[in-house]
Parts: structure tokens; C-alpha cells; sequence
């Protein structure tokens, strides 16, 4: 850690407190996106051959989009535009050695996860919680293997998988988020590092909350992993993920995919709670966080829920969905994200509704303050085979102060009449007879804010594992520090 | 305890104090009646400092400090309690939470430890129990759904808990049947101590039968105009506030 004065720029983002990095030697790919830094990193990391192909496929799907010019622009964020040339696609901590056990572990890496309140050392754990620990590109850690392997339970990182179980990967590894969904998709597809594998097999119930953390360390990188989590018949799992990353002026790049596969009355539940650096007041740096996170419910009555708290992140632009093929399957969404100083955030659903009485719920909270813009955007479809499929959306927009928006854009597509769909949306202040009726009972204004701005988030927070719903509303309120009042 | 000298308030500009006087001591009970618009709830609010309402003149002592240089909070947990005329909802926020949020603002003002989760819900549950209030109706969001009675009753709990030196019941009646109206009388009338002091505004006599009042001053046009002792509000019920308005000019 460097002790010297704070940049001004650290001045006045200090409430984002994961800002520091954490000095370690590096290997990196060489800079750019070119079919040999795709190769380069299918080599470093060992992969077979159809792995390899799989990314030039993308590689060249993606350079197609490119020189047509088609990554997205329908989404409500402006952003200046991306040299993909400029960009690191690897980064990882030069290895002292291949990695057997923790021991051979960085200090400086274990010491920052600690600091990032995710001990990983055997002592110091969580308890109930398997944690996966990447740094840039790699993943420093999975805990608690053993604990999951009795039950059957695979847990590993990205990488690892690709080498243990190539069958498992090989067959779902794009078969719910295809390379050719969209430009962000087709990027992470060709220069994808690591991320977590999750297997659950027929009838287990994960006896742990499986958690991965993904921290972003290494400056002109960006970081692209890639999560996929079969959960078969009648099994069960809770995932969570959280991420930060340090404070610097350029923007960073995140480009994730995540893939989960339920099959018949399997149950996923998928937790995010985001907290990359959402650049300075001025909108000065902050991560790009594209991420495509799709699950599909491939079985009866098989259910998928999404759970995510956005605080962070310069701009966000996240639509995890739901395809539900099962007959009597169920996708639900809940959503915080938050919006503040500079930040764009543009975060929704799609629930896909493609057989016969399938349920979603989508409940969105958004909360601008600053300059904040904050879209809800989502898609509900009923296709034609959906008979009795049901929808409820609620979409809730909490504005703070007089500079910051909120936009709600909801698609509905019926294509089946014996549908029912609800919706409603709200768009309110934190009023100051709320504030001032806490402040008569004793309570700070600022605590004032949180307590009301919690209870708005409320139903999301839920969702959550209590240790989770904790950090979730300190984050919260830590991001708001400052932008209320 | 309060002393009010040569209150002057506006809201929005306009002048709805025009000079309160105002002494109570401790233990006292205070009734404040007079017709509706003539400044209660204003006097109220001013004393707990909400934002918005403006003293423009005189001043309020509290325990000897200087109330109105003094936050909301700081108010509130140097023993002043404000039992609003209609509390608000707060979407997502249990009452049994936000009830332990301001209890341990208090203590913390007053050098106690803060009371963990347990102890708390331990009080509440007693405090609760004496004034017929249901486990469940702690543990719903503050307010929301609630009833007029389950209101008034849910800040009379608050106040149990707060355990304030001077209250301001703001129309802790209004709005609830006969029996409802007892009950919440009776439950102001245990937390009634030699030491604790009341303010009640009222429309109704017969709130003043239960929580009987050492004075009863009547509010017209933002300034007393008339004081007299408990039997004082039975007469201004029967012959209204017309004649005093005329007295006051
Ligand atoms: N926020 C406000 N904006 C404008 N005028 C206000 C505001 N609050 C109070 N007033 C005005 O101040 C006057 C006194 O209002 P206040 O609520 O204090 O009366 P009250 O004596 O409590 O009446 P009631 O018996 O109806 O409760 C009224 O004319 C009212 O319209
Ligand atoms: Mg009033």
C-alpha cells in the first residue's frame, strides 16, 4: 500500500472505500484484440482445442460487429467510444508457482480480500458460505471444495472446469447466452479469463451459499469472466457475487457473461451485489459494467431468480432474464440500482414466457440522486404456447434532490390472450414530513435518509442472505454519503 | 420545564404565531383548544423545530437550553416528544426498527449504552402489552395500513418507549370512537408521572375528563386568549370560540 497524500480526484470519491490497489507483480497479454491475444490466452491457460475454436468463432463474429459499428445504442447512457485496442484482456499475478494450496497465495491478494471483508483463509471463513476468489483475470481460491464435494456439488473456477469436467462445460457453455447475442456477449466469448463453475446434481440441495468475488486490480484492464451454474432436476443452489474495483481516471471495461441452466424443479437463486468504482463526481473514471446474465428454466416448474443491488459502476448496463420453457416455471427479478453523482445506469429484465402457465415477477427499485440517470427497462413476452402465463412488474423510482432522473421503460409483447399482466410503477422523493417525523423520534437526518431509503428497498433486500442484506444496505448508503441531505 | 415568551412564527410567509406565552412545569398537564386553523398544530411543530416553520420573534427554553437554536434531534432526545396529529407512513421500515433507531438516539444522548436487539424487543414487548398493542402490529412498517386509532395508539406506544419530559399530543383523540378514544386516554394516563409533563391539544372535552389538565389555554388567531382551570374547557365547549375570537379582536 502507498501512504502518500490523496490525489484530489481520491478526495472526491472518497466514499467509495475499495478504491486502493494492491501492488503485485503482473503478466499480462499483450495489449489490443487480435486472434493472437485470443490464442495467447487459450495457451496460457491450457485449453483444449474446441475450447480455442469456440473463441475464434466469437473473436471473428465479434471483429464483424465491430466493423459494422453495432455494439448497442438503444440503452439511455452515453459514453465516449471504447478503443478496444487500448484494452489489457489478461491480467493475472505472476504465479510464484502453480497454485496447489492457499499457502502459495500472494499475502498482498489474501490481504486484500480480507480487507474486502472475504477472508479466505480456512479460519477466518464465513461461515455457511463457499467463497471463489478472482483477481483480474484469474481465480485465486475456491474454499470449501471438499464441504461440496460429498454432496456431489462442483464449484471450481472457469478455468479449472474447462480442464476437470470439458464435457459438462462443452455441452452448456453458450447454449443460453449463444456468442452471437450481442456485441458485449461476443467479446467476453472470444477473451473470456475466469470466472465460476457451479454443477449441482439431481436432487442436492447445496449445503452452502456459494459465493464468488471479483475484484478488478490491475490499471488498462478489463475483466471478463464468465459464470455458468447447472442446477439438474430437483436441486438446489444460492449464488452470490460481489465485486469492487480500485479508483483510477480511465474507464475500465466489464464485460461478463453469466449462464444458469434449471432443469426440472431445480431452483437457482442468483445474488449480485455490484459495487465497481462508479468514477468521481465529475464522472471521471468509473467502470463500464456490460453484462449479458441470462438463465434458462429448462424443466417443469423449475424456478430462477435474480437478485441485484447496483450501487456501483459508472455505467450499468445489465438485463439478467429469464427464459422460461418449462411448463409451471417461475423467473423472478428483484432489482436495486442506484444512481448517483454521473452515474448511468440502464438495468431491467426480460422474462421470456414460452410455457404454459409460467410466472414472473419483476420488482425494480431505482434511486437517482445527483446528476444520476436511472432507466428501468424491460422486456415481458408471451409467446404463443404460454397459455395462462402470469406477469407482475412493479417498477419504483426514488428521486433525491433535483438534478437526477428516472426513466421507466417497460415492452410487453402477448402472444397468447389467456395471459394475465400487472403493472404498476411509482415514482416518488424522500419527503420531508418523513424526515422530519424520524428526526422528532431522535434519529440523525442522514440516518433519517437511510432508514427511508432502506425501507424503499426493502422487498430486494429481502431477497438477499442476511450477512449479504447487511452489506447491501451499508453500501447503499455508504454510495449515498453525501448526495443527500 | 417550557417556557414560551413572545412566540411569533410564519409558514410560507405567513404569520400564524403572533406572540405565545406559555409556562409549564414538571408534571404539569397543559390542555390547548381553540377552533381549527388558529395555530395548534403550528405551535407544535415550531417547538420541535420543523423545517419550514419560521420563528420570527420571542423565544423557548427547554430544561434551561435555548430550544429553538437547537436541531429537531437534539429536541427530541433532550426529552421532547411530539405525538404527531396524523403521522405518516414509512414504506419498508418495521415499527419495532425504527422505534429501536430513535430509542438509542436517546440513550446515547443521555450517556446510556444503546440497548441491543434483544433487550429492546423485551421492552417493547412490555410497553406494548400495557397499551394493548398487538406483537404483530410492532413488526409492521411504521404506519402503513394502520388504522386512525392504531395510529394514535402506535404513537402513544412511541412515546412509552421514548419515555420523553414534556409531550405534545397533538388531537391524540380525534378521529376515534368513544371506546377507542378511552383506551388511548387510559394509556396516556399511565405514562403519566409527577415528573412528565403534557401538552394536549384537543377539540373535545372529553378526552379532558380522562387526562385531566392543571390549565386549559384556548389558541385564536396564533395567541392565547383565554386560560382557566379543567372546568374552563367544558364551558368552551358549550359556548364555542366565537365569543373569544371577538374578545381577542
Ligand atoms: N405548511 C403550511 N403552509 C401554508 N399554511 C400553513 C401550513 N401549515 C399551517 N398553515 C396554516 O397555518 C394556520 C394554522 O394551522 P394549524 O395546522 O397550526 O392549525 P390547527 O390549530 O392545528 O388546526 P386544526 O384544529 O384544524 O388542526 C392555518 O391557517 C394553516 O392553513
Ligand atoms: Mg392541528
Amino acid at each position: 500500500m502507498t501512504t502518500t497524500g490523496k490525489t484530489a480526484q481520491e478526495f472526491a470519491a472518497q466514499e467509495y472505500k475499495y478504491g486502493w490497489t494492491t501492488p503485485v507483480e503482473q503478466e499480462t497479454a499483450p495489449p489490443g484484440l487480435s486472434e493472437d491475444v485470443v490464442r495467447w490466452i487459450a495457451a496460457r491457460k491450457d485449453e483444449p482445442e474446441w475450447m480455442l475454436e469456440w473463441r475464434l468463432r466469437a473473436y471473428r463474429h465479434f471483429v464483424k460487429l465491430l466493423e459494422e459499428e453495432r455494439s448497442p445504442t438503444w440503452a439511455k447512457v452515453h459514453h465516449p467510444p471504447i478503443d478496444y485496442q487500448s484494452i489489457v484482456y489478461w491480467t493475472a499475478p505472476k504465479a510464484k508457482a502453480e497454485l496447489e494450496s492457499l499457502d502459495q497465495v500472494d499475502k498482498e491478494i489474501l490481504e486484500t480480500f480480507e480487507k474486502l471483508g472475504i477472508p479466505i483463509e480456512e479460519q477466518k471463513r464465513l461461515a455457511g458460505v463457499a467463497v471463489d476468489a478472482v483477481f483480474d483475470s484469474v481465480s485465486i481460491a475456491t474454499t470449501a471444495k471438499e464441504t461440496l464435494a460429498k454432496h456431489g456439488v462442483i464449484f471450481s473456477s472457469f478455468s479449472e472446469a474447462i480442464q476437470e469436467h470439458p464435457e459438462l462445460v462443452r455441452k452448456h457453455l453458450g447454449s443460453v447466452v449463444p456468442y452471437t447475442d450481442n456485441f458485449y456477449a461476443a467479446l467476453n466469448s472470444a477473451v473470456f479469463s475466469d470466472g465460476s463453475f457451479v454443477y449441482i446434481p439431481k436432487g442436492v440441495r447445496c449445503p452452502l451459499e456459494l459465493s464468488t468475488y471479483f475484484r478488478i486490480n490491475a490499471a488498462g484492464s478489463g475483466q471478463f469472466e464468465r459464470t455458468l451454474i447447472i442446477a439438474e432436476e430437483a436441486s438446489y443452489v444460492s449464488y452470490l457475487e460481489g465485486c469492487s474495483a480500485p479508483m483510477r481516471d480511465e474507464n475500465q471495461l466489464h464485460a461478463a457473461v453469466v449462464e444458469l441452466i434449471a432443469q426440472e424443479r431445480a431452483e437457482i437463486k442468483y445474488s449480485t451485489v455490484q459495487n465497481w468504482y462508479p468514477g468521481d463526481e465529475d464522472g471521471k473514471g468509473g467502470v463500464y459494467n456490460f453484462v449479458t446474465k441470462r438463465g434458462a428454466c429448462r424443466g417443469a416448474r423449475a424456478k430462477i431468480s435474480w437478485t441485484q443491488v447496483e450501487t456501483g459502476s459508472a455505467i450499468t448496463w445489465k438485463y439478467p432474464s429469464v427464459l422460461l420453457q418449462g411448463d409451471e416455471s417461475v423467473g423472478e427479478f428483484y432489482s436495486v440500482a442506484l444512481a448517483k453523482a454521473r452515474q448511468q445506469a440502464d438495468t431491467g429484465t426480460k422474462m421470456i414466457h414460452l410455457g404454459k402457465n409460467t410466472t414472473s415477477t419483476i420488482i425494480s427499485k431505482g434511486i437517482s440522486a445527483g446528476h444520476g440517470s436511472n432507466t428501468y427497462r424491460g422486456l415481458v413476452q408471451i409467446m404463443p404456447n404460454a397459455a395462462g402465463a402470469k406477469n407482475y412488474t412493479q417498477c419504483d423510482s426514488l428521486l433525491i434532490g433535483d438534478a437526477s432522473a428516472a426513466h421507466t421503460v417497460p415492452y410487453l409483447e402477448v402472444r397468447n390472450n389467456s395471459a394475465s399482466i400487472q403493472h404498476e410503477a411509482s415514482t416518488s422523493k424522500v419527503s420531508d414530513e418523513q424526515v422530519f417525523y424520524c428526526r422528532q423520534r431522535g434519529l440523525s437526518e442522514e440516518n433519517a435518509q437511510s432508514l427511508i431509503i432502506n425501507g424503499f428497498c426493502k422487498e430486494v433486500f429481502k431477497r438477499l442472505p442476511m450477512e449479504f442484506a447487511v452489506e447491501a444496505d451499508r453500501l447503499l448508503q455508504v454510495n449515498l454519503e453525501g448526495a443527500i441531505g | 420545564m417550557l417556557e414560551v415568551r413572545g412566540l411569533h412564527a410564519a409558514v410560507n410567509g405567513v404569520e400564524v404565531l403572533r406572540g405565545v406565552d406559555l409556562t409549564v412545569l414538571p408534571g404539569e398537564t397543559h390542555a390547548i383548544m381553540g377552533p381549527n386553523g388558529s395555530g395548534k398544530s403550528t405551535l407544535a411543530y415550531v417547538l420541535c423545530g420543523k423545517p419550514g416553520y419560521e420563528v420570527t420573534a420571542g423565544s423557548a427554553s427547554f430544561l434551561g437550553q435555548d430550544l429553538l437554536a437547537m436541531p429537531v434531534e437534539e429536541r427530541a432526545r433532550a426529552g421532547l416528544f411530539l405525538s404527531f396529529q396524523a403521522p405518516g407512513e414509512i414504506h419498508g421500515v418495521r415499527t419495532d426498527h425504527f422505534l429501536r433507531a430513535g430509542y438509542n438516539e436517546v440513550r446515547k444522548a443521555r450517556g446510556e449504552a444503546e440497548a441491543n436487539v434483544l433487550d429492546f424487543d423485551r421492552l417493547l414487548k412490555t410497553k406494548a402489552k400495557m397499551l394493548d398493542v398487538t406483537e404483530r402490529q410492532t413488526k409492521r412498517f411504521v404506519n402503513e395500513g394502520f388504522s386512525g386509532g392504531e395510529r394514535k395508539r402506535n404513537e402513544i406506544l412511541q412515546m412509552a418507549v421514548l419515555e420523553p419530559k414534556l409531550a405534545i399530543l397533538d388531537e391524540v383523540d380525534s378521529g376515534l370512537d368513544v371506546d377507542a378514544m378511552r383506551g388511548v386516554a387510559e394509556a396516556v394516563n399511565t405514562l403519566r408521572t409527577p415528573e412528565r409533563a403534557l401538552l394536549l391539544v384537543t377539540h373535545y372535552h372529553r378526552v379532558l375528563a380522562y387526562i385531566v389538565p392543571d390549565k386549559v389555554h384556548v389558541l385564536v388567531n396564533g395567541r392565547f386568549a383565554a386560560e382557566g382551570g379543567k372546568e374552563f374547557a367544558l364551558e368552551i365547549e358549550a359556548k364555542g370560540y366565537d365569543w373569544l375570537a371577538q374578545r381577542a379582536g
